[in-house]
């Protein structure tokens, strides 16, 4: 179903429908859901849950094809004293490091994996369209099955709504069936959370798959209050279309405390359906260790340490 | 007439003051039973966010030269001589005894930490070494922090086993979870006072206050805690942290003489270098 035209008039149009977003409710919400307190059997599955959904991230200049193998190594196996731990949900890196992600995971049995690179100059995004695309292109032929792109920011905070849901709608394209689509809105940047709302319909309207908070590189990232509006953006999105678009917080997610905070905004505000790896996903690095030392705790009965899980 | 100001006695943990996360507190009376205080009573979640406060402040404490330590030790000494007052109070009122020995107990305690500064730069002189060996080879031996440490200090004593057990451990360039006396907890929390304004970086030595027995199995069975002072733990207590701590090959010490330089060496362990001659 085509909600909106490329035109800046039905762009316009279709934004303005949206309700303001009640900022101190938000924060008042996701604050309250922050406070539920999740014990035992709950928290183990919380824990497990929280893994498979994992984008395991790895987005530095210093990165090397050592660095990534070893990230990839750990995707299918996070634990390796136990094997009843799940894989992680993806693995997410540069572009020109997507190849030797692909190869290496499906060299130690990783084939279900997939690998999602950032895209379209990230993390900025200040490129122009074309460079943009190839960026996507060369992702796409290296064996990328989901693209993390990111919005201009600037063009969005100017007025400039068509340029942001064209270059979408390009690079959607561009993926069409090979790819997942994941858009970041860099929600440290847009200011509010009205802003935050809009952006989520305006890249939800362009054909995303995926809206995800921010690029990791910027604070403040994926803010409780921020991913409670994106997650009443897709719960709208679904009612008024039947599509379900998944939701990807990143960035400032590093204790499993955190990590289960957001699956409690996840079931309380867009629903049971949404707590899969298909339609949410934790951009994070540090995170992966913090859960797998709290499993250590509930398996053994004592406090883990950091000795006990690898270096990244 | 004025209404009194009461101290609300909190937990110390990475250079920060927090109540406990349970909200518990209980209750602390002196030798004839009447009521003190109600200070904290930790968790065992206090006692992992210690722990994980702790590891975080060891790279830069064991990192700091020996003699930054030795000059931040004695610094503690001067932030209690200023408010020794209150210490000789705390303890007087806890213990029941006479402000004199009070005093005396202060004193020894200040003076342990001048004492243990001293130490700082020294050890690894006294007891390290240059080996001889048959080979290209500087052969060096020093000792070096072993890590995180738990200290349980002695139970009968406010300030002096407490110092006592803290100072030879942060000299080493350890960083501490401290369970204070459970019977005499007030200067302990006062300590951490002195310990906050005297550029002891945040983390180094966390206070908590509560009950022995509900903390030290924790303790024992922590695996980021790479050693124990054991010196105030029952015998039962005691056994059980061995036990436990024998997970991660935990150095668990008690000890029952004070100021020696074989406290600090109990908390190191001994790093051999092979550097080529010529290079």
């Amino acid at each position: 179903m085509q909600l909106v035209e490329g035109t800046d008039s039905s762009i316009r149009r279709f934004l303005k429908q949206l309700p303001g977003v009640d900022q101190v409710g938000a924060e008042s919400r996701a604050a309250m859901l922050g406070t539920r307190s999740i014990k035992t059997a709950s928290k183990k599955w919380a824990i497990d849950c929280a893994i498979s959904m994992i984008d395991l991230t790895t987005l530095e200049g210093s990165d090397t094809d050592g660095k990534v193998k070893a990230l990839c190594t750990k995707a299918v196996h996070p634990d390796p004293t136990d094997p009843t731990v799940p894989s992680v949900g993806a693995i997410c890196v540069y572009n020109d490091k997507v190849a030797t992600a692909r190869k290496h995971l499906d060299a130690i049995g990783g084939q279900s994996i997939p690998v999602a690179a950032v895209s379209t100059a990230f993390p900025s995004g200040r490129a122009s369209l074309e460079v943009k695309k190839q960026d996507t292109l060369d992702a796409l032929n290296s064996g990328a099955t989901e693209i993390d792109m990111v919005i201009d920011r600037g063009a969005f905070l100017s007025g400039d709504l068509v340029k942001v849901f064209t270059e979408i709608v390009y690079i959607k394209e561009l993926c069409g069936d090979r790819a997942h689509l994941k858009v970041i809105l860099e929600t440290g940047e847009l200011v509010t959370l009205d802003n935050v709302r809009k952006a989520s319909h305006l890249a939800m309207a362009a054909g995303a798959d995926f809206i995800k908070t921010s690029t990791g590189k910027i604070s403040p990232a994926a803010t409780a209050p921020v991913v409670l509006v994106m997650l009443e953006a897709v719960r709208d999105w679904y009612e008024m279309t039947g599509i379900r678009i998944g939701v990807k917080p990143a960035g400032g997610i590093r204790t499993t405390k955190d990590a289960i905070k957001q699956l409690v905004l996840v079931r309380e505000t867009a629903g049971e359906e949404w707590l899969t790896p298909k339609l949410f996903r934790i951009g994070a690095s540090a995170l992966l260790n913090d859960l797998l030392m709290q499993r250590m705790k509930l398996r053994n009965g004592n406090y883990a340490g950091p000795n006990y899980v690898t270096l990244d | 007439m004025r209404i009194d100001i009461r101290k609300t006695y909190k937990l110390y943990i990475g250079g920060a003051f927090p109540r406990s996360e349970s909200g518990r507190t209980y209750e602390v009376t002196d030798a004839k039973s009447n009521f003190i205080a109600n200070p904290a009573q930790a968790s065992r979640k206090d006692l992992r966010d210690a722990v994980t406060a702790a590891r975080g402040a060891l790279g830069g404490w064991s990192g700091a030269t020996a003699f930054n330590r030795s000059q931040i030790l004695y610094r503690i000494a001067e932030m209690m001589e200023a408010r020794s007052e209150e210490f000789v109070e705390e303890i007087a009122l806890l213990e029941g005894i006479s402000r004199v020995a009070a005093k005396k107990q202060v004193d020894q305690a200040i003076d342990a930490w001048v004492w243990y500064s001293g130490w700082c730069d020294k050890i690894s002189t006294v007891a390290g070494s240059t080996n001889p060996i048959s080979g290209p080879f500087y052969n060096f031996t020093v000792p070096e922090s072993v890590g995180v440490v738990g200290i349980f200090p002695a139970q009968k004593s406010s300030l002096l086993g407490l110092v006592q057990a803290i100072a030879p451990v942060v000299a080493g360039g350890n960083t501490a979870v401290v369970v204070a006396s459970q019977k005499f907890p007030l200067c302990a929390i006062t300590l951490s006072e002195a310990l906050a304004t005297s550029d002891l970086p945040g983390g180094v030595v966390n206070i908590l206050t509560g009950i022995t027995s509900e903390l030290a199995p924790w303790m024992g069975a922590h695996m980021d805690v790479d050693a124990i002072d054991a010196t105030g733990l029952s015998k039962e207590l005691d056994k059980e942290v061995r036990i436990s701590g024998a997970d991660n090959l935990k150095r668990i010490h008690k000890f029952s003489s004070s100021d020696t330089p074989q406290r600090m060496l109990a908390f190191m362990e001994y790093k051999t270098v092979w550097h080529p001659i010529g290079i």
